[in-house]
């Protein structure tokens, strides 16, 4: 029961740091340094409406965690298939009127467009208007890109992310 | 798009390698045959070649087909800064397929995206060149009598030649034993050792030449290639480091073979070629009855 009220504790205090959302996104569990990775993908820097970022909280699942709440955006697929590369484990829901509408699971594609540049500069998506494509690969648990066009491995968290 | 274009030697199953190579011999032993009568083949080469061209080029004439194209990239519209997408639609207009090579990795498989006709890759960059691979496999399947549990050793340039890498994933069908002789900076690049381990390849490295192949059915020698180099001065560094003389084949095996795609700077003494063992000639022969099969396969087959 102790571990029970520890946990509430825990919850609570976090509740107080980061305010609540009345519509828009959260994005909860972001390992701390993949946070401001995220906030970058999703180009937050320019978006003019209320954001609350909290970094660095406790967590029961990773040492240490963020939490992004975006006011009045509802990310598309192709967003959180980015955050799906960096952040695989964090969750993500979609609040109505303070109430959560919609879980959204991250699962990895098997296939990127367009959001992964390819590391090689020879590569001719590098060179010419192409869109990029990788195939995602799992190596002995070990996350790879497979560049489609000139067929160059790099891994997950190596990529690079448009 | 084109499902009937040769763009990497993974596009071929084993049994699609085995018919190119049966196809092959029966194209050594009568090589004028007019399967392309009435077929225009293009011919890009948008970096310099003279064997792979000229052998592409024989095949489509000794096939009865006719060859339109350049060779020398400032003839060509490129210049005026057209881009591949723009080459291949027009071109794909005129022909029946495409024979392409290009400095950019993954150009031949875009290309075969938005060709209508097949393209054939004649080298991507430091990616791909199947047609290469399909013939390093004829020359090692005629020299040997069989493909399956040779001891091959490859030497030279594992890092950026692309023949080596294609020949690692093509011979991966057929349980070879691979021998990596490279010096450090030339390694070959991890992800083909992970694909060994992957496909239970036995291997080993070294970086010494001498007396390291005396178990080899298969030395596969290969050029330092200047234009593969970012650093000038690591190319300076390595590129004598190997050279292949006739007093070291003294212990060979009796059925080794020496092969190399061509062209040869330092790497292998000319007082080799007069060695039985000397196979590249014969090799680069056998690149025009392979490239018949495979114009024979992404055309007449179609």
């Amino acid at each position: 029961m102790l571990v029970n009220y520890e946990l509430f504790n825990m919850s609570l205090q976090n509740k107080l740091i980061v305010a609540a959302l009345c519509n828009g996104t959260v994005i909860d569990h972001i390992p701390s340094e993949k946070l401001f990775k995220v906030v970058s993908i999703l180009n937050l820097d320019v978006y003019k409406n209320l954001i609350t970022i909290g970094n660095n909280l406790e967590s029961t699942k990773i040492p240490t965690k963020g939490i992004i709440k975006i006011s009045d955006r509802f990310l598309e697929e192709d967003e959180t298939n980015k955050i799906s590369l960096i952040a695989p484990n964090a969750n993500i829901s979609i609040i109505r009127n303070f109430i959560v509408a919609e879980k959204r699971a991250l699962t990895l594609p098997s296939e990127i467009r367009e959001i992964v540049l390819c590391g090689n500069p020879n590569c001719i998506t590098n060179n010419q208007s192409v869109t990029t494509k990788f195939h995602v690969l799992h190596h002995d648990e070990e996350l790879m890109f497979k560049c489609h066009y000139c067929e160059r491995e790099v891994k997950g968290d190596e990529v690079k992310i448009k | 798009m084109s499902n009937n274009s040769l763009v990497s030697i993974s596009d071929y199953s084993k049994d699609e390698i085995l018919e190119i190579l049966e196809s092959a011999a029966d194209f050594e032993l009568n090589p004028n045959r007019k399967t392309l009568h009435g077929k225009v083949i293009a011919t890009l080469f948008f970096e310099p070649s003279t064997r792979t061209r000229l052998s592409f080029e024989t095949a489509v004439v000794r096939l009865g087909g006719s060859i339109i194209g350049f060779s020398d990239v400032t003839t060509s519209s490129s210049v005026k800064g057209e881009t591949l997408n723009d080459t291949i639609h027009m071109v794909s207009c005129y022909a029946d397929a495409i024979v392409m090579r290009h400095p950019l990795e993954g150009a031949a498989r875009f290309a075969s995206e938005i060709s209508p006709v097949p393209i054939i890759n004649a080298g991507d960059g430091s990616n791909q060149h199947p047609s290469q691979t399909l013939l390093d496999l004829y020359s090692i399947f005629k020299t040997q009598a069989t493909l399956e549990n040779l001891n091959i050793c490859l030497v030279g340039d594992l890092k950026y030649g692309r023949t080596v890498h294609s020949l690692i994933m093509a011979m991966s069908h057929f349980h070879p034993t691979f021998h990596f002789i490279a010096p450090d900076e030339l390694k070959v690049p991890d992800e083909y050792k992970v694909f060994c381990k992957r496909n239970n390849i036995k291997f080993k490295e070294s970086s010494e030449l001498h007396d390291n192949f005396n178990d080899a059915d298969i030395l596969y020698m290969t050029r330092v290639q200047k234009e593969r180099f970012q650093d000038m001065m690591e190319y300076e560094r390595v590129k004598n480091v190997y050279t292949l003389k006739n007093n070291m084949l003294e212990n060979t095996k009796s059925n080794m073979r020496i092969l190399h795609p061509l062209p040869r700077v330092t790497e292998i003494d000319p007082d080799v070629d007069s060695n039985e063992k000397a196979y590249y000639f014969k090799q680069a022969q056998n690149g025009l009855y392979v490239r018949q099969a495979i114009l024979s396969k992404v055309l007449v087959s179609k």
